[in-house]
């Protein structure tokens, strides 16, 4: 576990020295907010069609951002071998996954803490529901990063990995992408905590079962 | 001597692709195999079955009395890795890179600082290492690369081609670095297909061709370079 | 391979003669519908004893992936890649058939090509999975690389499809249906020539699945035997 940690360390080390990732995904994610803002147009002056499009906005802006951040995840330790490097530590396997992943969700929530603020400006809204929404976009981008993660490591070794990742990444993200679109829909329109519980339980086991399943698998999918 | 490696009937194939077929060899402590071969001999699958990052399909391979498919994680604490990939963090420091993979190996702080600040006394790098790896020639980078495979002193070093991309004079200056380390009497394994350079480092040479070993001789045995380029060229017909 | 392909044949005709049963049953034996008012259905509604066998059976294509993909990377026999693919090829030709026949179905019921439906839904979410399923295992050239990473996708893969569902249904129901409470499910089948109806269909598809995945499987060796031969020669 500690060495996941150093792993995850090193990660955001290397990551906040040079900012490269970082700063694209933050301006890519904007960058998707400010194009649906635009296409929506008059749109946003009826808030009840802000209302039910905004939610989906937001994770698209996540999902793309995200995806950006993890096809470069593994593929920034092919350089100088570094990733057979850490293979040949001794250290289990799942160390390393365990360190990406937590390297990957501080870089998400970052991205996410400065996209928050510009969706609220861009599509009128005053979020109330804070916590509930930090607590829904907490968990539905743990269940994305620890399956991007594992697929991350799965292409790393293609020779197509950045077109392979988004097809193997969408399909398996559809259950994180529903409730987590629902519950801050509702957190949004003034909602409760107590009524996202559903899509909070879901978001919740997928996030369980996921990263159950990345501890066995992993392994295969970094072998050589 | 005692045997510190001890591969017995080793076999791999990739599906109907039999990239290894029925390898033998012992390494005394304190020996410098080196394997020549040419390329798709077979040569890196070998090295990566050794050190844990490939399973064999048949065979054993016994390190230090730790058997390969057993007890991967005591046998990568046994050994360490050069190769002609350096497994260097470009962005972060040399003192960085170092520390981070003695952390890897469980080193404790302390003790872990001490030896990094000795080994980059050692490779020639003390001056450069709060500087990014990013910033450092090659053979600057694959000087680093040896203290970081000897950070946790491992009895075992594996090289996996080194002289790969290296110039005559940093391959020199690689020579004399890893010589300079000698003192702890490590066992050495190295593949190469490069004769001139690494024919004098060794005291034992095989030769792997079409993923057997066809040869497999004492480097006294052998006699000069000119003589072995000849009976290398008898085995291996490129 | 003779004794194999006897077997084959074997089954391919205990498929057909099955497969004939259970459409002569639809078409003639069952009793006409009527609706709560006592009003006859027309006939749409038959294509449901084709739907969802098949799509029962494109559920138990992924499953026959999944074990198959866990039984490689515990095993590593060559095998069980042969029949994970195998299986996924067939599968996702069984999960287009769920999505084409439910289409169907929804146009001669409501008029519309696609509805959200959960259970319909879920089987374009399978289908997706499918879809990445093969597209990984195009973009992958070393064999051993191909069979080992795409049965950790395929692992993943089938994980996420009941996730897929609770998630689907928990989205419809927050919206309000447009087409009323009717499901695409078997309320009302009661009655037991529907059920013996539904029940030989079921039967007729999982033997059809059996013996295309048995040719497959046949004809995914046969290849290699030939591709090793090519390689062979000079």
């Amino acid at each position: 576990m500690i060495r996941s940690l150093h792993i995850a360390a090193k990660d955001l080390k290397a990551e906040f020295r040079t900012k490269q990732m970082l700063n694209s995904m933050v301006i890519f994610s904007l960058l998707v907010i400010v194009i649906f803002s635009v296409s929506f147009g008059d749109l946003l002056g009826n808030s009840k069609i802000v209302t039910q499009l905004a939610p989906g906005v937001l994770w698209i802006s996540f999902t793309f951002a995200g995806m950006l951040g993890l096809s470069r995840s593994f593929a920034g330790e092919l350089e100088n071998g570094c990733l057979e490097g850490l293979k040949l530590c001794p250290v289990d396997r799942s160390a390393i996954y365990n360190g990406k992943t937590i390297s990957n969700a501080v870089i998400m929530f970052l991205v996410e803490i400065i996209t928050v603020p510009l969706f609220a400006v861009m599509f009128n809204y005053s979020i109330n529901g804070l916590a509930g929404l930090a607590i829904v976009i907490i968990l539905g981008t743990i269940g994305f990063i620890s399956v991007g993660t594992l697929l991350s490591a799965l292409t790393v070794n293609t020779r197509t990995r950045e077109l392979l990742l988004p097809i193997l990444l969408l399909p398996i993200i559809i259950p994180v992408i529903i409730p987590a679109v629902l519950a801050t829909g509702k957190m949004l329109a003034n909602g409760d905590i107590s009524d996202i519980s559903g899509e909070l339980r879901l978001l919740a086991v997928y996030d369980i079962i996921f990263f159950i399943i990345a501890q066995l698998v992993f392994e295969y999918a970094i072998g050589d | 001597m005692e045997n510190i490696i001890s591969i017995k009937g080793l076999s791999k194939a990739f599906g109907n692709l039999h990239v290894l077929k029925n390898i033998g060899f012992d390494v005394k402590k304190g020996d410098f195999i080196t394997i020549f071969g040419p390329n798709g001999a077979g040569k890196t699958t070998l090295m990566k079955i050794m050190s844990t990052l490939v399973e064999p399909s048949g065979g054993s391979i016994t390190i230090d009395g730790f058997n390969i498919k057993d007890d991967p994680l005591e046998i990568r604490k046994r050994i360490g890795s050069i190769s002609h990939e350096t497994y260097l963090y470009s962005e972060l420091t040399a003192w960085e890179n170092l520390r981070f993979f003695g952390r890897m190996y469980n080193m404790d702080k302390s003790r872990l600082n001490a030896r990094v600040d000795e080994l980059l006394e050692q490779v020639g790098l003390g001056y450069r290492s709060n500087d990014r790896v990013g910033t450092f020639s090659r053979g600057m980078k694959q000087r680093l690369s040896i203290a970081r495979a000897l950070i946790h002193k491992p009895p075992i070093l594996f090289l996996d081609e080194p002289y790969t991309g290296l110039d005559q004079h940093a391959a020199s200056t690689f020579e004399h670095v890893l010589r300079g380390l000698d003192a702890q009497d490590t066992t050495k394994i190295m593949i190469s297909h490069n004769i001139d350079r690494s024919l004098k480092l060794c005291n034992r040479v095989l030769i792997l061709d079409k993923g057997t070993i066809v040869f497999n001789k004492l480097r006294t045995d052998v006699g000069s370079v000119e003589d072995f380029k000849a009976t290398y060229e008898s085995f291996v017909h490129e | 391979m003779s004794k194999k392909s006897n077997q084959n044949n074997l089954l391919s005709i205990l498929t057909a003669v099955v497969m004939l049963i259970a459409t002569y049953m639809i078409f003639f034996s069952l009793p006409i519908m009527r609706d709560e008012s006592g009003e006859i259905l027309d006939n749409s509604f038959n294509i449901f004893y084709f739907h969802l066998p098949i799509a029962i059976t494109s559920y138990l294509a992924f499953f026959v992936v999944f074990v198959a993909s866990i039984l490689y990377l515990k095993k590593g026999t060559h095998n069980w890649d042969v029949l994970a693919r195998s299986s996924a090829e067939v599968g996702s030709i069984f999960a287009l058939l769920v999505l084409v026949t439910g289409s169907i179905w929804a146009k001669a019921t409501w008029g519309w090509y696609w509805i959200w439906e959960p259970r319909l839904t879920t089987s374009l979410a399978l289908f997706l999975v499918y879809l990445a399923y093969l597209l990984m295992r195009q973009a992958i050239e070393e064999p051993e690389k191909r069979a080992r990473l795409s049965a950790v996708f395929g692992i993943i893969g089938f994980a996420s499809v009941p996730l897929s569902f609770l998630s689907i249904r928990m989205w419809r129901t927050h919206h309000p249906l447009m087409f009323g409470s009717q499901g695409s499910g078997g309320g009302g089948l009661e009655g037991t020539s529907l059920q013996l109806t539904l029940l030989v269909n079921l039967i007729a598809f999982f033997l059809l699945f059996a013996t295309i995945l048995s040719y497959k499987v046949q004809n995914e060796k046969l290849q290699e035997i030939i591709t090793e031969k090519k390689q062979a020669l000079p």
